[in-house]
């Protein structure tokens, strides 16, 4: 390891531009001409539009355009869809309700988009969109998934009857039986995962730019799959052909998976763009990101952990109803079935599991994959109902977890996953010893003297990342291959472009994705630039999410640098008179290996573009494509353990300490995966103790922004101990596993067993919000 | 935001003048005038700016009586050398009032005039038996605060300063709204010349109120074990996603004894 290359503390390269405010956002973007739109939303849950009157909204100052659904029917736009088919048991496909990215008949969610209005300025846009006038006819609304299954709900959509839009298992319900009822015990839990926004610090915005001549459309936006967009719009919304559709994502603040999906916002304003003849740009206020951006989580749940008179689990039953929200959001089948269902196993050894998943139409904000997408669900529920089984069966949770420990590997799970590495009592060894967790009664004791409740919880999660082989994932339903592309171009003086089809918005990619060329080549990590977020200029990519980057598109560089490392040897082996075998890269210069006979890694590129001295047959230059397809998922995993002290006075929960030791497999740069650890352990406190999307009966956001709905801050959250005992992954050349999502997946359930625990109780709502834990001491005192 | 005449009143006087023009309103602060503009939830024709008003600046201390100037920031009250010996509870209080971009631009007068049922300056007027100034009278704090977002304010009408006898003991305490960090419930307990008073913001119904149980148990004896047992009905206290009316008397009856232990140190 250089002290640039991997495994190196580099600082982040991208930090400067950020820290110094100027980073270029979708909004910092401007184009000649450029007008800019609102969008008119449903104020209702759930209403029939019965006339949409736009004279006078045209008639304000400065307004250049007001559109409606019905207007981008005519031209043939597409609707919105769902990539992921998903069959319920009994063979039918899932009822997808039609999403018009404007709503022509009826509107299903508050903030559902109905008119574009394109002005001169933003301001001009707003007071039109107040001007347009829309007749409704209000209909009943549903939030809950749970009633909306009910008989005499509110009905969505005319192809989901009931609701339902699919019923779907996983697993061997008869041997599971089997196991519950010859089970020595067996735990019961209901567990309800909170609805979370995602809260990106940058809002979703659009640019879309027409432009007449050349027939060609140009979309800025905040994407973490640029080039998804570009095929979705494509394929199925008819805005133009991929030749004709140019999608740049630049910086882009946050994603956490809202910036996945494709929105009706980006589809209107490229069509609104050909419309009026103007580029269109909207940036959407924090209201219509708490409204309108894909929304995580909000499953409802019930489980039965069966044991043997060993502690040994037998088996395990689940049965989840999760919400989907008013449409089918592009990922959104996916997350409740094949990235939550398939980890059920978590990391223990479980013979039987069988998992039954229904997904529900209501009328709230579509829901779809957010930082950990399922897995954190699935963790949720297992590592709860760990921790009262261990209650129950009156053993330590350690000893219980250890007990039911995966040894061996590779292992193949009753739920598809096959585990290919790992160490988990490594990691709960290590979890234990920093927290001092035998020593945790003294402090309890201490706790208690100055009158508060201390308790302390722990969560073994497992994921899946390094998201996915392109066969399996198409076998399951996916619409399309997750495989990952990357090229290398080596400039005629020896310094590196690489460019990716992965996204960093926030991942410091441009970093890491350095360190790796620095390794590699010796190249200083200045000298490669790292390009992304541009359908003209890298060729085809899948984009950033489920900690694939690392695991996937790092994998596809490796490829691309193999490839130039052979050139490159050839042509120096050429020019130094030697085997190219013998050829080994040091310090910057190709060498004769035990010679000093060198070339210098520029003077080797020079030579490759003059082309005066090339070996016969050579082609002149020096670049290389590679695509890599993972052959498994990957399986980081990690022993959190939370302790809290409770003010039972007020419901206060003080979190004293918080420890993570994880399983990343081989790491980059461990500064960054640090940071990534800390966010998302900050993202998951946010869940236990914090945030939750509230809807009112009638289908009111009444958590619509920062005055109701509550983000971590730095005072909630303790200084955080993390630490790395890493099993390096098997099926990718640089044995990463990935860590974008392990924080936010592993710390709820430690949160909420610490206090559960310290509260002495079997369950809390989340958030546990001072009111929440008040209630819940004043319940349990009372009995 | 909608477009919005912008003044900027020289003097008392003056404001009196302008703010007579279209629907005008008085800015002293903006701190939640200007955030409703914005999310267009308010829209005056016209905004009257009193925040440079040299009359309406500063606190005064003159053996026990206490003046505040209407356009005095959070963080001028808070860091008032005079007050903080005069009475420090209530400089304590105006430093825990939102952060400090907040506390460098909002105001006494803007808070008490916009009466915002979880601000921290009507529960500290009120316990504090002060007296709102205003150009055309004088008015008690009990009679000031009329309910949400009310006051004896008429139109046009302009706070200019406040003022009360400082006590010999006080002390604020609130807990914090997760979210927006407003008071779920603030108590600032005073005991003067004129008894004990006890006053709770964030949680009532209609506002800012006194708490006659707390009251009662501390005219007897003004110390934090006075409290053990005093209960608080739940009766016209608010009930919202963030806290139940349960929860909340609870959290006044805490807060009222943490105060009362502040306040004797």
């Amino acid at each position: 390891m250089g002290i640039e290359g991997v495994g190196a503390r580099v600082a982040r390269k991208e930090d400067k531009r950020f820290i110094t405010g100027a980073g270029r956002y979708v909004d910092d973007m401007v184009v000649p001409g450029m007008k800019h739109a609102a969008f008119v939303r449903s104020p209702h849950a759930h209403a029939q539009i019965k006339k949409i009157d736009v004279k006078k909204a045209q008639a304000m100052p400065g307004v250049i355009g007001v559109l409606t659904g019905k207007e981008l029917k005519a031209d043939g736009i597409g609707n919105l869809i769902c990539g992921w088919m998903i069959h319920s048991k009994d063979g039918s496909p899932m009822k997808m309700g039609a999403w018009s990215p404007l709503a022509v008949d009826k509107v299903r969610y508050v903030g559902d988009a109905v008119v574009i209005v394109v002005a001169e300025t933003k301001g001009q846009a707003r007071d039109a969109a107040e001007a347009v006038e829309i007749t409704y006819k209000e209909l009943k609304a549903v939030v809950d998934a749970t009633k909306a299954l009910e008989k005499g709900a509110p009905q969505l959509h005319p192809e989901a009857e009931s609701n339902l839009i699919f019923d779907w298992e996983i697993g061997d319900a008869k041997a599971t039986d089997a196991a519950i009822k010859a089970a020595a015990h067996v735990t019961r839990m209901k567990i309800v995962n909170n609805r979370l926004v995602p809260n990106a610090m940058e809002p979703r915005a659009a640019l879309g730019h027409y432009d007449k001549a050349e027939d060609h459309y140009t979309c800025w936006t905040t994407s973490q799959n640029p080039h998804v967009a570009r095929l979705v719009m494509s394929a199925f919304y008819n805005i133009a052909p991929e030749n004709k559709l140019r999608v740049i994502a630049p910086d882009v603040g946050g994603g956490f998976g809202s910036k996945i999906y494709i929105y009706p916002e980006e589809i209107v304003c490229l069509w609104a763009s050909k419309k009026t003849g103007v580029p269109v740009k909207w940036v959407a206020d924090r209201t219509e990101s708490f409204l309108s951006d894909a929304h995580g989580r909000d499953h409802v749940s019930t489980v039965e952990m069966a044991f043997d008179k060993n502690n040994r689990i037998t088996g395990l039953k689940v049965d989840t109803i999760a919400n989907l929200g008013a449409y089918m959001s592009l990922f959104s089948s996916c997350v409740p079935t094949y990235l939550y269902a398939t980890l059920l196993s978590g990391q223990y050894d479980i013979p039987a599991i069988h998992a039954n998943v229904r997904t529900v139409y209501t009328n709230t904000a579509p829901v779809d994959a957010y930082r950990g997408a399922g897995r954190p669900e699935a963790t949720y529920l297992l590592e709860r109902t760990m921790e009262a089984a261990a209650r129950e069966l009156g053993v330590s949770p350690a000893e219980l977890r250890r007990t039911n420990f995966i040894t061996s590997f590779p292992h193949q799970t009753p739920v598809i996953m096959n585990y290919d590495a790992g160490d988990y009592a490594a990691s709960l060894d290590a979890a234990t010893k920093a927290s001092d967790y035998a020593g945790f009664a003294k402090r309890k004791a201490a706790a208690a003297k100055k009158g508060l409740l201390r308790g302390i919880g722990m969560s073994c999660y497992i994921e899946a990342c390094g998201i996915a082989p392109s066969a399996a994932v198409g076998s399951l339903g996916a619409g399309v291959g997750l495989w990952e592309s990357a090229e290398v171009r080596v400039n005629a003086v020896g310094t590196i472009e690489v460019l990716t089809g992965s996204h960093s918005h926030g991942q410091g990619h441009e970093t890491t994705f350095a360190q790796l060329v620095n390794e590699r080549f010796g190249v200083p990590i200045d000298s490669v630039s790292i390009v992304h977020g541009d359908t003209d200029k890298v060729q085809m990519g899948m984009g950033t999410y489920g900690s694939r980057s690392g695991a996937v598109g790092m994998s596809a560089i490796v490829k691309a640098l193999d490839k130039v490392e052979a050139k490159a040897k050839k042509i120096a082996a050429h020019l130094l008179e030697a085997d190219e075998g013998d050829i080994v890269i040091e310090n910057g210069a190709l060498k004769v290996a035990g010679t000093d006979k060198n070339i210098p890694w520029f003077q080797m590129a020079l030579a490759a573009y003059t082309a005066h001295n090339l070996p016969g047959g050579m082609e002149p230059g020096l670049k290389e494509t590679a695509f890599y397809d993972p052959s498994n998922f990957t399986f980081p995993a990690g022993c959190y353990i939370c302790e809290v002290e409770i003010d039972p006075e007020t419901g206060t929960t003080e979190i004293v300490q918080f420890v993570a030791a994880d399983d990343f497999g081989n790491i980059i740069n461990p500064m960054i995966v640090e940071g990534q650890v800390h966010g998302g352990i900050a993202q998951g406190i946010g869940q236990a103790l914090l945030e939750g999307a509230h809807y009112d009966a009638s289908g009111q956001l009444l958590t619509a922004s920062y005055m109701d709905y509550t983000m971590p801050r730095a005072d909630d959250l303790p200084s955080f101990k993390v630490s790395t005992s890493n099993t390096p992954c098997p099926s990718n050349p640089l044995g990463i596993k990935g860590c974008g999502e392990a924080g936010a997946i592993g710390s709820p359930p430690a949160v909420i067993n610490a206090i559960t625990d310290a509260i002495g109780i079997t369950d809390i709502a989340m958030p546990a919000s001072p009111s929440t834990v008040w209630a819940a001491i004043r319940a349990a005192t009372k009995h | 935001m909608y477009s919005v005449n912008y003044h900027r009143a020289t003097s008392v006087a003056d404001a009196a003048k302008l703010v007579k023009s279209g629907d005008a309103k008085l800015l002293s602060g903006g701190m939640t005038l200007i955030p409703a503009m914005k999310t267009r939830l308010a829209a005056p024709s016209d905004l009257v700016d009193l925040s440079r008003i040299k009359e309406l600046q500063g606190v005064k201390v003159s053996g026990k009586t206490v003046t505040i100037g209407a356009a005095t920031t959070h963080y001028d009250v808070a860091n008032d050398e005079k007050l903080k010996k005069a009475c420090p509870a209530l400089a304590h209080m105006a430093s825990l009032i939102g952060d400090p971009a907040v506390r460098h631009r909002g105001t006494i007068g803007g808070s008490i005039a916009n009466n915002d049922p979880a601000a921290d300056y009507p529960a500290a007027l009120l316990a504090l038996g002060a007296t709102i100034v205003t150009n055309k009278r004088e008015i008690g704090a009990d009679k000031f605060f009329k309910g949400l977002f009310e006051t004896a304010l008429k139109d046009g009408e302009i706070i200019t300063a406040v003022s009360f006898s400082a006590p010999a003991k006080a002390a604020y305490e609130k807990f914090r709204n997760p979210a927006s960090r407003y008071a779920i419930v603030g108590v600032f307990v005073a005991k003067g010349k004129d008894g004990v008073s006890v006053a709770v913001t964030g949680a009532g119904d209609d506002g800012v109120f006194r708490s006659k149980e707390i009251e009662a148990a501390l005219v007897k004896n003004f110390a934090a074990s006075a409290l053990d047992g005093v209960k608080v009905p739940a009766k016209n206290l608010m009930t919202d996603i963030h806290a139940s009316a349960e929860y909340r008397a609870n959290l006044i009856a805490v807060m009222a004894k943490r105060a009362v232990a502040a306040a004797n140190v």
